[in-house]
């Protein structure tokens, strides 16, 4: 069996998690076998993971739950798969589901992948695709043990709707006493769509000459449904927030559209960028190494380009 | 405090990545290593703000062989008290986590860093298998840390669109994210002492890794840009729809 554990935000399945539960239906149907869910608190939606191809979807809601503490996830998530006999574990590569799959995969004795962009290959044994050196190259990765525990990088494949909605069923788990103490969590605009699990992203560069500026990025986001981003010399001068930088040392993102305005393109940028599927660069700089990477380019002032494509959207979208 | 920082060595950022004929191991020719981003400029830098801040020591933690030790030597010379070397090339996460943890398991550490992930494989996995192994707390992508009581920390985290601040005793893993601390360049005098610092060779564990490389492959090719007429956004806009399919 192939147990999908679930993350949720504000009492709903996160889409992440919905990616994850999708890719354990693919799994599941590679080597025949069933792929349930796993719920650790409320989910007002959680019947619907069904349609992504959970056939049970199994809840423990105790308190402790309430805050992220890793060691008392990895403990329940262990326990659900032992119990339930799961051959494959699978977790969102989300910040929560990074810090929990070497804890989990440890406690399950199971070699593990983080960060796959593909199904599995079973034909002959059990091996993960992913990228490495910061997407300048893949590496398809055997996990030699019986147990195996994979976590799916965000956006990484298009679910759709293969099931109907399911049952919830109660799972009775030795849940541990969290070890540590959340004191805030401090999320900004929660109606925008995360960064990572973002379909289209807007990032703004030093370009923009100015935090000011910002105006023409967020009209373009918007006609978009798009989530802002930024380069790491804007967020290092406050221009932006530092969880809107992405890049190497920011967040590595995986849009299917990624829009570039004023960004040079230097390496350490392009290493979060990258496996975007669609790259849009805007610059003045026809030199702009970025260009080399993108898929289409406009070579011009951005304060000028930048509202002309915001209304040539809105006209599209009329 | 006792603390310890675990560093890896990564191709420099700017290498230019090809593998071996059969594609199971990176080309090191012409590539140059480095100690990896994460584990220098933000997990070891803030080790040795709070050593000089509350005193005690910060011992670095590698596995790999004799030939990264000028890697261990820049960590000695940012700072670092003390080194220990695992003796055995690292081949995957579990494997360098278990022997990480198994050597920590016979000393007593208050703070166990790593930095966020390695600019090579990128798993972030090796922070969370040692603190279960070791049945610790473990807190990943810590952007910010402050020790408030000699066995007490207050700790920011990173997470999608926001950040959460958490109390933890000590000993505690933790995986350190931009914001921890600011880079520091090894000084004359740094460089010259780390040389004369202890750095002790540790005979691996028995252990056999969990996974195995097939094949690394480099990505297809992209297409040449698309340049679009700049007084012709209409036309970028029809582009996304119709050919990219993405609005």
């Amino acid at each position: 069996m192939v147990l999908v554990f679930v993350e949720t935000e504000n009492g709903k399945v996160r889409k992440a998690a919905l990616e994850a539960v999708y890719y354990g239906y693919l799994t599941a149907q590679k080597l025949g076998t069933s792929c349930q869910a796993l719920l650790l608190g409320n989910a007002e939606d959680a019947t619907s993971l069904g349609l992504y191809g959970a056939t049970l979807v199994h809840q423990n809601d105790s308190i402790s739950f309430n805050f992220f503490d890793n060691q008392v996830y990895s403990a329940a998530i262990a326990q659900a798969a032992k119990k339930l006999e799961a051959s494959v574990v699978i977790l969102s590569h989300s910040s929560n589901g990074k810090s929990l799959i070497g804890n989990v995969a440890y406690l399950l004795d199971a070699g593990s992948v983080s960060a796959a962009i593909d199904i599995p290959e079973t034909d002959k044994g059990f091996s993960v695709r992913k990228g490495v050196y910061s997407s300048k190259a893949l590496v398809n990765i055997e996990i030699n043990t019986t147990v195996k525990v994979v976590s799916v990088l965000g956006n990484s494949l298009q679910i759709s709707v293969v099931g109907a909605n399911v049952e919830v069923q109660p799972i009775t788990l030795d849940v541990l006493q969290p070890g540590i103490k959340v004191l805030s969590v401090d999320k900004l605009q929660s109606n925008v769509t995360p960064l990572p699990e973002a379909e289209r992203v807007v990032s703004g560069g030093r370009g923009l000459k100015g935090p000011e500026n910002w105006g023409i990025v967020e009209e373009l986001a918007d006609v978009l449904h798009a989530t802002t981003a930024c380069s790491r010399p804007v967020s290092d001068a406050d221009w932006r927030p530092h969880h809107e930088h992405v890049g190497q040392t920011g967040i590595a993102i995986r849009p299917n559209l990624y829009i570039a305005i004023g960004i040079s393109g230097a390496i350490q940028h392009l290493a979060g960028v990258n496996n975007s599927k669609t790259i849009v660069v805007i610059n003045k700089d026809p030199e702009a190494p970025f260009f080399k990477s993108a898929n289409y380019g406009v070579v011009g002032d951005l304060f000028d380009i930048v509202p002309k494509l915001t209304a040539a959207i809105k006209n599209l979208n009329a | 405090m006792k603390l310890l920082v675990c560093i890896s060595k990564t191709p420099d950022t700017t290498a230019k990545i090809a593998f071996n004929g059969d594609n199971t191991k990176l080309e090191t020719a012409g590539i140059t290593f480095i100690m990896n981003p994460y584990d220098e400029w933000y997990a070891l830098v803030k080790a040795i703000e709070i050593q000089e801040k509350w005193g005690g020591s910060v011992s670095v933690l590698h596995v790999g062989p004799s030939e990264n030790d000028s890697i261990i030597r820049k960590a000695l010379a940012i700072g670092a008290t003390d080194a220990y070397r695992i003796d055995t090339e690292a081949v995957s996460a579990d494997q360098v986590a278990f022997q990480m943890a198994s050597f920590i398991q016979q000393h007593a550490f208050d703070i166990i860093f790593t930095g966020k992930e390695t600019i090579d494989y990128n798993g972030a996995e090796v922070g969370g298998r040692m603190a279960a192994q070791l049945n610790l707390p473990f807190i990943s992508f810590a952007s910010h840390l402050d020790i408030v009581a000699e066995n007490e920390a207050v700790v920011k985290r990173d997470m999608e669109g926001g950040t959460e601040t958490i109390q933890v005793n000590t000993p505690f893993v933790i995986s350190a994210a931009k914001g921890m601390a600011e880079q520091r360049i090894p000084n004359m005098k740094g460089i010259m002492t780390a040389k004369s610092k202890p750095l002790n060779v540790v005979t691996p564990q028995k252990y056999s890794p969990k996974i195995s490389i097939v094949s690394h492959e480099l990505p297809p090719a992209k297409k040449a840009v698309q340049y679009i007429d700049p007084e012709n956004m209409a036309e970028l806009a029809r582009l996304l729809r119709e050919e990219a399919k993405v609005i």
